[in-house]
């Protein structure tokens, strides 16, 4: 260090400790607001290229024509109403059971070892590559059939619906005061009714949260679509037949030349996002109204 | 309801009803007792039917699967080290970019942000995490892939190119597909979920810790670096992990940005592949039973290495949750 030698020298140095910290505080400070910054940028920036891109390639006809060979106009009709039927399939089949095993892990195994096992097998599951989830249905099903199907769409789809309502119906209903469990029971009322009538009713906001979320991943999810419900050019609703689905779609026009292909496929992506944020919203609005006056 | 009859029908009835109830809640726990089990089956049956649909490809090329850059499809021979090296690379980009600034948001968001600004600003952080990956993908592929090409890698080319080492790394053609652009979309993805878990260890930091040391004459960074990090390590690692787990098997939004090309190269400017990016490409074109087995194989490997990340990062979080049971 360059030596000053007026003053005592230990002023001095607590003088120059003390503005060094002051700095480096400053700096701290400047990079967190900075990153903040940085997330919300790519936030907007996205958002922007989606919004703009989609509304200018909108128009009624992507709700009334078919999905179009090359050069040709048309919309997304068809993989509108695939992707909705192969979505409401996943909801109907991985919500019961993903809600009947979250009531176990909250009801029956608790702080149990099985309980505890289930809870971390299905947090894996949670995050676990849906590309994988696909192949796994793949593997199962489609070749074992021999063909692809919206059917086999709609289970890997329930795969990913499955932890995710697991885990919510846990929590919720662990939230739920034991003074109302306790209440039933006392009053002699067997434990599936007090869990179907007293719990799940008091849950209930929770568990739908839940199965929104659920429907909010799986609405824009591709990977595992690309081999099970594969794509279908024309209006179907054959469930056991390839299906066509807006991410697909969206996902074979944008690696497309064609310039039809690419506006609709922007058009399909801001219809998909728009919804998938207006279901986050709404899941959070109601968990926020749910969870004030608790507190 | 049947308040007709004798004492000897009402106990009866009582009896039954008694029996019935027992019977329903026998059945009700078998049934959500076996839900709850399907949710193990579903992780082994994935592992097991991968693994069996893999073995062709695993058994044919034994070790060299894992060893050998060569993708074949007209001569049938495959090799997962292009992809896997791919995966590593766009994961580790990801998370030198995703990590400090997750940290910076974290930060901001329990110490610095005004009380009002909180909820609004995470729940759109957030929302980063809620946008389908295929919307980063074409995101990526029209918007910031021509940026990259156009500005950004002639600059890299230019000033970072020359230097010693690291040199190398940025010295590429101005495509604007591969491994560098992907990892920063991925780290884009993954934010959101580091700077989540952050944010939510941070607050269980018991704020008697936190007053000791401003009381003392901390600064804020001191606080957070000195106090809230120590006492969070363990769930601040889990978090990154998890952020880990996440850019490893992410598909849509890199199969756009990475060019799809089986090659190892040093440069993070030229176009790559990662695992879930090749099956994703090549699944519609597996015309030969040994291709399909080679591309499950990958969803394999694929599945064997987040599992383990995730596996690491749950542990972690649970470290710090049970300590807080015990405090």
């Amino acid at each position: 260090m360059n030596a000053t030698p007026a003053m005592s020298s230990a002023d001095v140095i607590a003088a120059r400790l003390y503005m060094r910290r002051r700095i480096v505080n400053g700096i701290g400070l400047v990079f967190a607001m900075a990153s903040t910054l940085f997330g919300l940028f790519w936030l907007a920036w996205i958002l922007w290229t989606t919004f703009s891109r989609g509304i200018a390639a909108l128009s009624p006809a992507i709700f009334t024509k078919m999905t179009p060979p090359p050069g040709d106009a048309g919309g997304l009709a068809n993989a509108f109403y695939g992707s909705m039927m192969i979505c409401a399939l996943a909801i109907a089949i991985g919500a019961p059971i993903g809600i009947a095993a979250g009531t176990f892990l909250a009801e029956y195994a608790k702080k149990s070892r099985l309980g505890e096992v289930i809870r971390f097998v299905n947090d894996i599951l949670l995050s676990a590559p849906s590309i994988v989830l696909g192949m796994f249905v793949y593997t199962v099903v489609v070749r074992t059939v021999g063909h692809y199907s919206g059917l086999s769409g709609a289970l890997a789809l329930a795969l990913i619906v499955l932890p995710v309502v697991v885990r919510t119906t846990d929590e919720m209903l662990q939230l739920v005061p034991s003074a109302m469990r306790e209440a039933g029971l006392s009053l002699g009322v067997p434990q599936w009714k007090v869990t179907m009538q007293v719990l799940y009713r008091a849950a209930l906001p929770g568990i739908v949260t839940g199965v929104l979320l659920a429907l909010a991943r799986i609405s824009g999810e591709t990977a595992p679509l690309l081999f099970t419900a594969f794509d279908n050019q024309f209006w179907s609703s054959n469930v056991g037949q390839p299906l066509a689905s807006v991410p697909v779609v969206i996902y074979k026009f944008a690696m497309s030349a064609d310039d039809g292909w690419k506006a609709l496929a922007w058009a399909g992506a801001f219809i998909v996002t728009l919804f998938v944020l207006a279901l986050s919203l709404i899941s959070r609005a109601i968990l926020l109204r749910n969870k004030v006056p608790n507190d | 309801m049947s308040a007709n009859a004798t004492a000897i029908t009402l106990s009866q009835v009582d009896e039954q009803r008694a029996r019935a109830d027992a019977r329903a809640d026998a059945v009700f726990r078998l049934v959500v007792r076996g839900a709850g089990l399907f949710v193990l089956a579903a992780l082994a049956g994935v592992a097991l039917t991968t693994l069996w649909g893999g073995s062709e490809a695993l058994s044919t090329f034994g070790f060299g699967f894992l060893t050998s850059t060569e993708w074949d499809t007209v001569g049938h021979k495959f090799g997962a080290l292009a992809p896997i090296y791919g995966t590593l690379v766009t994961a580790a980009i990801a998370l030198i970019i995703a990590v400090p600034v997750s940290f910076g948001i974290a930060m901001y968001l329990t110490e610095l942000a005004p009380a009002w600004l909180r909820t609004p600003v995470s729940a759109a952080i957030e929302l980063l995490a809620g946008i389908p990956s295929i919307i980063y993908g074409m995101w990526g592929l029209f918007v910031f892939v021509p940026i990259m090409g156009r500005n950004i890698i002639p600059w890299l080319n230019e000033h970072v190119g020359d230097i010693w080492i690291i040199g190398p790394l940025f010295r590429g053609p101005p495509l604007g597909l591969g491994m560098l652009t992907a990892g920063i979309v991925l780290a884009i993805m993954v934010i959101p979920f580091i700077s989540s878990v952050m944010r939510e260890v941070f607050l269980t930091v018991p704020t008697r810790l936190k007053e000791s040391a401003y009381a003392l004459g901390s600064t804020t960074l001191e606080v957070v670096w000195d106090v809230v990090l120590p006492y969070t390590r363990t769930a601040v690692i889990g978090g990154i992990f998890l952020g880990l787990g996440r850019a490893l098997g992410e598909t849509m939004a890199v199969t756009f940005v990475l060019g799809n090309v089986h090659r190892l190269s040093l440069s993070l400017l030229e176009p790559g592949n990662s695992i879930a990016a090749t099956i994703a490409n090549e699944f519609a074109e597996a015309d030969s039973e040994i291709f399909r087995s080679s591309l499950i194989a990958l969803a394999f490997l694929l599945f064997v290495v987040t599992f383990i990340v995730l596996a690491a990062a749950k542990l972690m979080l649970m470290q710090l949750a049970k300590r807080q049971g015990t405090t």
